[in-house]
């Protein structure tokens, strides 16, 4: 459910309070020293230090064990499956999450309010039960006829699924702010509905959809309820990486899951960047 | 001069012409309308609607409907998961709302070293792949592997494996959600209310209850309606921080998996049905409450 954090930078406030701030660095009082010593210490506990535990886990064997771990073959192919699953999933939901965002700000039609209903459904259903809603329709008892259990269709299906409102909500506020005087100019300027398209409405949501796609596969490549039962988990077919994670955990290898984990996070990270920088050089030429 | 001001009479063809450029819409427009339902209809519609279907399906010849599926609910282990899992949510969501609330305050009223570190690190649960949430606290809190072990050891308190493993799970992976929807509210509300009502004498109790509470209201509401929803339903966490087993930790989503596993999946669709309609109705108070957010501010 991270959808939000990119629209909001971050919560602290404008810039002037710096300078300011230089006589009086704090302006905590007993009370609020306090609490934020509480609040620290909580939240130490909760995530700063297991999830330090994790880099400490993959970094214990030294980088030898480390490059052993994610070069075994059945773990490489479980990395190499998820990246391109991944990177596929949020594709597909550039194109399509711009559309609906678009259908949905510019279309007007009886039912529109329900579709708003539909997008979040993925969010709000657990992960498990997006598993097996996908499983009661295209799974064993399928009442159409298709199978995707053990297949790496139904990887890609269940990954459709759970990431499909992150392009879509992110891409539609802009939409709703983009003035449709311009669109109107440009036409009127003998510009194609093409050539709109291309320069103005595509580098106006140019960040938009960066932001999303990269909250999409972040989401898709740390995907793990959802696959569960329908991937199947056979190495070097169907294993994605967040399984392979689990199954190592379960056999106690917990210096070779955490490899992966941080490896997963390595990735995560370079793609938010690269898709940022895409973005911003598209907003930029216009 | 005053027709240089535009009336009503003036606006009215003006709007007309956009209403005409509004409805006529290409064969693009229609097309893009179908695809659009289609792909959400086969994604998202049609196998929801399987699913509750399911539940209220006939099973090995036994009639469906309201009373089997009510009886498998009230199954003993079923009775057991739902109530492990709406005991580890409502912990983890008043935990996640005193920390989320305080820590909201703390970073928007307050000035201190670390401040800015602190709030995007707060972000950070909400990226960590679920299987990793569950490896880091077992890495931490186990007492045969992790870095607190022996000293758990030593007091005897069992964190993996237990309920509190369980609501920590849970409170991590729903941490920011509380945070994320109060700061907007009291950045932009500002802190005049609150530094009057200390000139005029209240203490900072007095301030927060009667001032800042009621501000952030319908923030608050929403951030733990949104937590709740996702506590509820977290699974990739919990699978790993619990056993797991029958009347051993296993909670609703754990049922889920387990009962589809063994093959039966009456007992699987009746429990996912409850967490569908949990999700649904989640949904419905967040498009209620939201209009009322925004007019309040």
């Amino acid at each position: 459910m991270s959808t939000l954090d990119t629209e909001r930078p971050e919560p602290a406030p404008a810039q002037p309070p710096l300078r300011r701030r230089r006589p009086r660095r704090s302006t905590l009082t007993r009370a609020s020293g306090v609490g934020l010593g509480l609040a620290v210490v909580w939240f130490s506990l909760l995530v700063l230090i297991p999830l330090a535990a994790v880099v400490i886990a993959a970094a214990d064997g030294g980088w030898d064990t480390f490059v052993n771990t994610i070069t075994d073959g059945d773990t490489a192919a479980a990395i190499r499956l998820t990246v391109a699953e991944a990177a596929l999933v949020t594709i597909v939901n550039v194109v399509m999450g711009t559309v609906i965002a678009w259908v949905l700000v510019r279309d007007r039609f009886p039912g529109k309010r329900v579709l708003e209903v539909v997008i979040d459904l993925p969010f709000a259903l657990p992960t498990i039960v997006a598993g097996l809603v996908l499983l009661s329709l295209y799974g064993p008892d399928s009442p159409v006829g298709v199978n995707v259990v053990n297949t790496r269709q139904g990887i890609f299906l269940a990954l459709l699924f759970v990431t499909l409102p992150f392009v879509v909500r992110t891409v539609q506020p802009v939409l709703l702010e983009l003035d449709a005087e311009v669109e109107e100019a440009a036409a009127s300027l003998g510009a194609s509905r093409a050539t709109t398209f291309r320069r103005i409405i595509l580098p106006a949501l140019a960040p938009a959809i960066a932001a999303g796609a990269s909250l999409a596969f972040a989401r898709a490549i740390s995907e793990f309820g959802s696959l569960v039962l329908i991937a199947g988990n056979q190495p070097r077919n169907t294993e994605v990486a967040s399984l392979k994670i689990l199954k190592y955990i379960e056999g106690d290898q917990q210096a070779a899951a955490a490899s992966v984990a941080v490896l997963l996070l390595l990735v995560a990270v370079v793609v938010i960047v690269a898709l940022d920088l895409i973005s911003r050089r598209v907003a930029a030429r216009g | 001069m005053a027709d240089a001001i535009p009336t009503p009479l003036d606006a009215g063809p003006v709007q007309e012409a956009k209403r005409r450029v509004r409805s006529k819409r290409g064969p693009l427009a229609y097309t893009l309308r179908v695809v659009v339902i289609a792909y959400l209809f086969f994604l998202v519609v049609w196998p929801v609607s399987v699913v509750v279907q399911r539940a209220f399906a006939p099973v090995d010849g036994k009639p469906g409907g309201i009373g089997p599926l009510w009886e498998r609910l009230t199954d003993p282990a079923a009775i057991y998961a739902f109530n492990l899992t709406l005991t580890v949510s409502f912990w983890a969501v008043v935990i996640n709302t005193i920390f989320g609330v305080g820590i909201s305050i703390l970073l928007v009223r307050h000035r201190f070293p670390g401040r800015r570190v602190l709030s995007v690190l707060i972000d950070l649960p909400m990226s960590v792949s679920p299987v990793v949430v569950g490896l880091a606290l077992v890495l931490t809190y186990s007492t045969s592997l992790g870095i607190f072990g022996d000293v758990l050891q030593a007091t005897g308190l069992r964190i993996i494996n237990s309920t509190p493993g369980l609501i920590m799970a849970t409170a991590f992976v729903s941490l920011p959600l509380v945070i994320r929807e109060v700061i907007p509210v009291l950045e932009e509300v500002g802190d005049d209310a609150e530094t009057a009502a200390k000139s005029l004498g209240a203490n900072g109790w007095q301030a927060f209850w009667r001032i800042t509470l009621p501000t952030i209201k319908w923030a608050v509401v929403y951030g733990v309606v949104l937590s709740a929803a996702r506590a509820i339903g977290e699974y990739g966490a919990v699978r790993i921080v619990s056993r797991g087993a029958e009347f051993n930790g296993e909670t609703a989503t754990l049922l889920i998996q387990n009962e589809y596993g063994a093959f039966n999946e009456a007992a699987a669709y009746a429990a996912a049905f409850v967490l569908v309609v949990l999700a649904v109705l989640a949904l419905v108070v967040i498009t209620v409450i939201r209009p009322q957010e925004s007019h309040r501010s």
